[in-house]
């Protein structure tokens, strides 16, 4: 049976390494945490459909028990190295492994809202990160710094996305979405809370975006203000002020709310840097990079490296196993081909 | 003659066969980063000018991108040149300078 190493073991990893298992190849699926699926676990709801996360997880979860999977958690991959045909994976702990292909699931980490000081995240108790949010939505329990249920939820896109101050002019694309879900989400339990979406853009690209805005506008009542807020700061109240141009009407605007949501975008995550710099798979902003985004889009300059789900791009959990579907496909051609071809060499001996 | 009291009003719309977009390729050679703009308003939003005045850079950038230069000259006196809309910016816009050279340019244009 081939051996394949997945490392990371978020949706990409965890669907590739089933559907190899159920191709007939034996996966050692490496995870650095404790934990598989670490960005989802605090998640309570997945746009667009509203579908639990905890779903998702436990569905996830279920496949890995697979007899052809070996999940090795609290491991982290230091080194991967081409030895002929073969790949070599070294652990921290020293031990290594012989495999014959390579799929680099290492994904994302949220960007740190401490990075935009301006906004106060890390500062001022009302200043949180979607990431928050979302856990104060999955345990029902969504308060203000004073523990009082707030009056006004304030959402401010693009932090830590398409802004060269921080290093990152790329977009994250999930967060337009997700603050259009956590809106509703709020209002949903929290009825009589005003909702503000402070945008530069709204990019409803995915199938059923566009009407999931329409209903926070239509059954919501989500106000949707066009204007970057360019800093926040504490009132005497406990309450957070910020600032901002309301660029359509053309004025400069001044607020109070009870909690300031920063929508963090997505950024490669350390491993997916360090195992693409030393793989000189290297691309923008620290992703991995593919051969080809329309062709190859799993396959790397290595043959035999394959990487698959955020640690390319920003992507939501859709794409992303879709993604971790078609490196597993990958991954088959390239071990059939590479059997063959031994195979064939050896038969001219 | 016979005069009825009323008169042919100019037409608002913004021309662009006929204006003079001189002054922005201008502009675009001294801050070449004067094209990145968003409209997103974070420079107008920090503005300590604005917070007091019309002032509105953010506008005041839209217009010379139109070529719509009338009344700009006196508008960008009410900026002190602080920069905190250049920290600001996401898109890197280097707007103290483009502020600085918009001066310069309209000075000169209309001096002609």
């Amino acid at each position: 049976m081939k051996k394949i190493a997945v490392i990371g073991a978020g949706p990409a990893g965890i669907e590739a390494a089933s559907a190899l298992a159920l191709q007939n190849m034996e996966v050692l699926l490496f995870e650095k945490s404790s934990n598989t699926l670490t960005n989802i676990l605090d998640k309570a709801f997945l746009f667009p459909d509203f579908s639990l996360a905890n779903d998702m997880v436990d569905k996830l979860n279920k496949k890995l028990l697979h007899q052809n999977i070996t999940l090795h958690v609290g491991t982290e991959i230091v080194d991967i190295k081409q030895e002929g045909h073969e790949w070599k994976i070294i652990d921290k702990k020293g031990m290594s492994y012989i495999v014959a292909a390579v799929l680099l699931s290492t994904g994302y980490t949220p960007f740190d809202a401490k990075r935009k000081e301006e906004l106060g995240y890390g500062i001022y108790n009302g200043v949180l990160t979607s990431l928050d949010l979302e856990k104060m939505i999955k345990y029902n329990h969504i308060e203000n710094s004073m523990g009082e249920k707030p009056k006004r939820i304030v959402f401010l896109q693009c932090v830590g996305s398409r802004d060269e101050k921080s290093g990152n002019n790329y977009c994250s694309k999930i967060c337009c979405v997700t603050a259009v879900k956590q809106a509703i989400e709020v209002k949903k339990l929290l009825p009589d809370t005003e909702v503000y979406i402070f945008y530069m853009d709204l990019r409803m690209w995915g199938q059923s975006f566009e009407e999931m805005y329409r209903e926070s506008q239509e059954k919501y009542d989500v106000c949707y203000v066009r204007g970057r807020i360019s800093e926040a700061a504490t009132t005497f109240d406990k309450k957070i002020q910020f600032k901002a141009e309301d660029t359509l009407v053309g004025l400069p605007l001044k607020m109070n709310t009870d909690l300031l949501v920063l929508m963090v975008g997505m950024e490669a995550s350390c491993g997916t840097k360090q195992l693409a710099k030393k793989l000189s798979i290297e691309g923008d902003y620290g992703f991995a990079q593919s051969l080809n985004i329309h062709l190859q889009d799993n396959e790397t300059t290595s043959k035999g490296l394959f990487i698959a789900g955020s640690c390319k791009r920003p992507m939501g959990i859709n794409e992303t196993i879709a993604d971790a579907r078609s490196a597993a496909l990958a991954i088959m051609d390239y071990v059939d081909v590479n059997q063959s071809n031994k195979e064939s060499l050896a038969d001219n001996n | 003659m016979i005069k009825f009291g009323f008169n042919i009003s100019e037409t608002r719309a913004i021309n662009l066969e006929d204006c003079d977009l001189e002054n922005v390729k201008k502009l675009h050679r001294e801050v070449s980063s004067f094209k990145l703009c968003v409209s997103c308003g974070a420079c107008s939003a920090t503005c300590s000018a604005r917070q007091f005045t019309d002032f509105n850079i953010r506008k005041i950038h839209a217009s010379f991108r139109r070529g719509q230069y009338a009344g700009l000259q006196e508008e960008l006196k009410a900026c002190m040149l602080c920069g905190k809309c250049t920290l600001v910016c996401p898109r890197g816009v280097n707007l103290r300078s483009m502020i600085i050279n918009m001066r310069k340019i309209l000075l000169e244009s209309n001096k002609k």
